[in-house]
């Protein structure tokens, strides 16, 4: 008992003697995002957001976009021809220069695999002189905006395996990394030879961190400064602190629900005006998510060219909502539940619980339905349950949160979603005008007129209803200067941040 | 020598086990594997027909299950665990690491526990009815009867939050070992208590316990010499069964306290329906149980070897 004790007993007192808690030159950021591996296709937001790696284009938290590693872009007459100027003297974190060759065949390899830019009308992308040329075989206007995602991030050749797949993850950007860890740490310490302004903040490390709890108590507590993506909850209680500060911005993200529009139940546009008017979005918002008020369009105030403020906004008005089912034939059977030739109104609806507070919409949603006479059964599942389900037309109802920031400009997920139908956006559906409004906007055609039509075509059609705009927090450290939210959730600003003296 | 063979053809059945059970489990799974792996690489966002065709297509699913499962076995007599369908990293190296990281939470743990639990129960042993006897009754029924993720919650609001004194969650370091190791540790340490408390009270009680007081040893010298020996045999063979208890509960804390450990990749692995890292993460828990129980099995006829031959 005693011989097996003692190397217990040494090992604790060892355990015990750790090192002092993160020195101050050092920034620890947590968020809920795992390292799947180097690979830009998987991991590449984290890459960005750390300011390891970096794309062509940049945006402002407006959406308006920057130059990045390219300086200057142009298109041709015809808009098929896109050429990008690469900044000069700018060097890979192992000391080789970005050529025009490693830019393509950065994004020849992310191309190859799935995301925004694989489903680009691409023809070619060449190397010519001091820039890179994109020729399209169709118009497309946002072609930069798609440079701006992170996964047509440039990493150095020596990054990639011969199969494409990234097995270093060799950028350009502010930080370098010095540890990689999947799937839940890295390390990074300042690139001394940035091309740009030196960070204040010398290292930085990330730890990845799926619950929301654990998240807000390590910023509470001090072990983690930067600390992304905060529960409801937390946000009241940490707010009340004097150690951190917290930072909320809305972002491009609608928390809504997705309608087989193809579904008997659901093919009329005032059956599904009617399941929007069962829906009280101000008591949802302030009860489930803490936010003020709910959404009264799709898209949020954050899009500033899509939000229409002059369109009549989304009601909840429980009366009108049964006026307009019985309108459709439907009539209260014994148990309460609708029912109209022999059918009850009873549907499923398909979430995920890997944003906590949809199976919790999804739970509030079942009561405010009921009271239309709506039975709703909940279903809390993967992720790609929404989309296969929409590929196989069984599913009826879908509670997600769509990013239409995915590149910084909406019109990338406008045309996926809803022209006119998409994994993520309208079901079942089909509306021609939309469909060639989109087009005209994607190739560069569109005013805002058109813009503001295609809000209104989704505000009356509703092929997705609207529920809640999202809003992005962060807690700081109190201490630390500089802290902003990227509403595209492309950059976290390491390289910005500074210490208060 | 003969336990050492039984254990090899113990550890053997468990392999061939525990690997049909999660091939036949994996497979029942309701949902399409190619989205599940989608939806695991990429992220919710992004998880969409374009992805999952991709991954259709890299990775050949859908084909019938008797040459996939003779394919697997005939890997795994070689050692050879394939390669995680999400990470795309090889299955061994990423159990490696993760394990790694497991066994010292665990070790760790059980460490702490034998600390706290035997020590109070062979003092509540030797004097059963005391005042030592009945609180350790009721702290140990309070520690077992609490679920293991709210004791790390309670202990990372204490001793994290309010006091300070350790960080809430991570990794890397030392000190990040003691509060989840700890929460681990005061439910192992609540049985461990009851055990040795039981175990000394009766061993206590026995005519030959009183004999060696009555021939003039001290307390001490006989609680050394003759209590302690025998009440570590139930001890040891109950840490074995433990093992499960433990298994548990780092699955749990391991993705409360962010812990890269084996707990946490299993759980990832089975959203994400990355088989290779399934049957390769359980057959490394079922051999590890086999182990422990033959470690267990080796110490005990150490201190007890009336039994052996």
């Amino acid at each position: 008992m005693i011989q097996l004790k003692r190397p217990l007993i040494a090992a604790l007192l060892g355990l015990s003697l750790g090192t002092p808690a993160l020195a101050d030159s050092m920034i620890g950021v947590a968020a809920p995002f795992e390292i799947q591996s180097p690979d830009p296709s998987t991991t590449g937001h984290i890459f960005t957001n750390m300011g390891i790696a970096e794309t062509l284009v940049d945006a402002d938290p407006q959406g308006r976009l920057l130059p990045g590693l390219a300086t200057e872009w142009d298109t041709s007459e015809d808009g098929l021809t896109w050429r990008f100027t690469l900044r000069e003297n700018v060097s890979f974190h192992d000391g080789s220069p970005m050529t025009p060759a490693a830019v393509v065949n950065a994004l020849e390899i992310a191309r190859a695999k799935p995301g925004p830019i694989s489903g680009l009308p691409v023809a070619a992308i060449t190397a010519d002189h001091d820039a890179v040329v994109i020729t399209l075989t169709e118009p497309r206007a946002a072609l930069p905006a798609f440079l701006a995602e992170s996964r047509t991030q440039i990493l150095a050749p020596a990054a990639y395996g011969p199969d494409g797949q990234a097995v270093a993850v060799i950028g350009t950007g502010p930080y370098r990394i010095t540890d990689l860890t999947p799937p839940l740490s890295l390390r990074a310490t300042a690139f001394a030879d940035y091309w740009g302004a030196q960070p204040h903040v010398p290292d930085v490390s990330y730890t990845a961190v799926s619950r929301a709890e654990t998240r807000a108590l390590m910023a509470e507590s001090g072990d983690a400064d930067f600390v992304f993506n905060l529960d409801p909850a937390s946000v009241t209680r940490l707010s009340q602190s004097e150690a951190v500060q917290v930072i909320s911005v809305a972002i491009p993200r609608t928390l809504l629900l997705k309608v087989n529009a193809a579904h008997p139940f659901l093919n009329t546009p005032e059956a599904r005006q009617a399941l929007s008017l069962a829906i009280d979005r101000a008591g949802l918002a302030q009860a489930v998510l803490r936010y003020p008020e709910g959404a009264d369009q799709l898209f949020p105030p954050a899009i500033g060219s899509w939000h229409n403020a002059g369109m009549d906004p989304l009601q909840y008005d429980v009366a009108a909502a049964q006026a307009l089912l019985a309108q459709q034939g439907w009539a209260p059977g014994a148990d309460g539940i609708l029912a109209r030739d022999g059918q009850r109104f009873a549907l499923t609806l398909t979430t995920y619980p890997d944003r906590p507070e949809l199976p919790l919409v999804a739970a509030v949603l079942e009561q405010q339905f009921r009271t239309i006479g709506v039975e709703l059964t909940i279903n809390s599942t993967n992720s790609s349950e929404i989309p296969a389900g929409h590929q196989a037309g069984t599913l009826e109802l879908g509670l997600l949160a769509r990013n239409f920031a995915l590149i910084p400009e909406p019109i990338g997920t406008i045309l996926s979603d809803y022209a006119p139908t998409g994994d993520w956006g309208a079901m079942g559906w089909d509306n021609p005008e939309i469909v060639a409004l989109a087009q005209a906007i994607a190739r560069g055609e569109g005013t805002d007129a058109d813009r503001a039509r295609v809000s209104a075509i989704l505000q009356t059609e509703l092929p997705v209803i609207p529920i809640a705009w999202y809003q992005q927090t962060l807690a700081v450290k109190a201490g630390i200067d500089g802290a902003v939210i990227d509403p595209w959730e492309r950059n976290f600003g390491l390289a910005r941040l500074r210490f208060t003296e | 020598m003969n336990i050492l063979i039984s254990r090899l053809v113990q550890a053997a059945t468990v392999a061939v086990l525990v690997g049909a059970a999660t091939f036949a489990m994996m497979r029942s799974l309701p949902g399409d594997a190619a989205w599940r792996i989608a939806a695991g690489r990429y992220g919710y966002d992004n998880v969409n027909t374009a992805a999952a065709d991709a991954v259709r297509a890299e990775l050949g699913l859908g084909g019938h299950w008797f040459p996939a499962f003779t394919q697997w076995m005939g890997d795994l007599l070689r050692f050879d665990f394939g390669v995680s369908l999400v990470s795309g990293q090889p299955v061994i190296a990423e159990i490696t690491h993760q394990l790694g990281a497991s066994l010292w939470l665990a070790l760790t743990a059980v460490g702490l526990s034998l600390l706290i639990g035997p020590p109070l129960g062979v003092l509540a042993g030797l004097r059963p009815g005391g005042a030592l006897d009945r609180g350790l009754l009721v702290v140990s029924a309070a520690l077992k009867a609490i679920p293991q993720f709210l004791m790390a919650l309670i202990l990372i609001l204490v001793l994290s939050v309010q006091l300070g004194w350790l960080p809430a969650a991570g990794h890397g370091q030392a000190r990040h070992f003691i509060l989840p190791a700890l929460a681990l540790a005061l439910g192992l340490a609540a049985v461990n208590a009851r055990i040795a408390r039981d175990a000394m009270a009766s061993i206590a009680a026995m005519p030959f316990y009183h004999f060696a007081q009555w021939k003039g040893l001290s307390r001490r010298q006989v609680l050394w010499r003759h209590g302690l020996r025998n009440v570590s045999v139930p001890l040891l063979t109950y840490l074995g069964l433990q093992f499960v208890t433990l298994v548990e509960g780092v699955v749990v804390i391991e993705s409360i306290v962010g812990w890269p450990g084996i707990g946490h990749a299993l759980v990832h692995a089975v959203f994400a329906r990355d088989v290779p890292m399934v049957q390769g993460t359980a057959l490394m828990l079922g051999l590890g149980f086999v182990l422990v129980n033959a470690l267990i099995d080796l110490a005990v006829t150490r201190i007890d070897p009336r039994g052996a031959r």
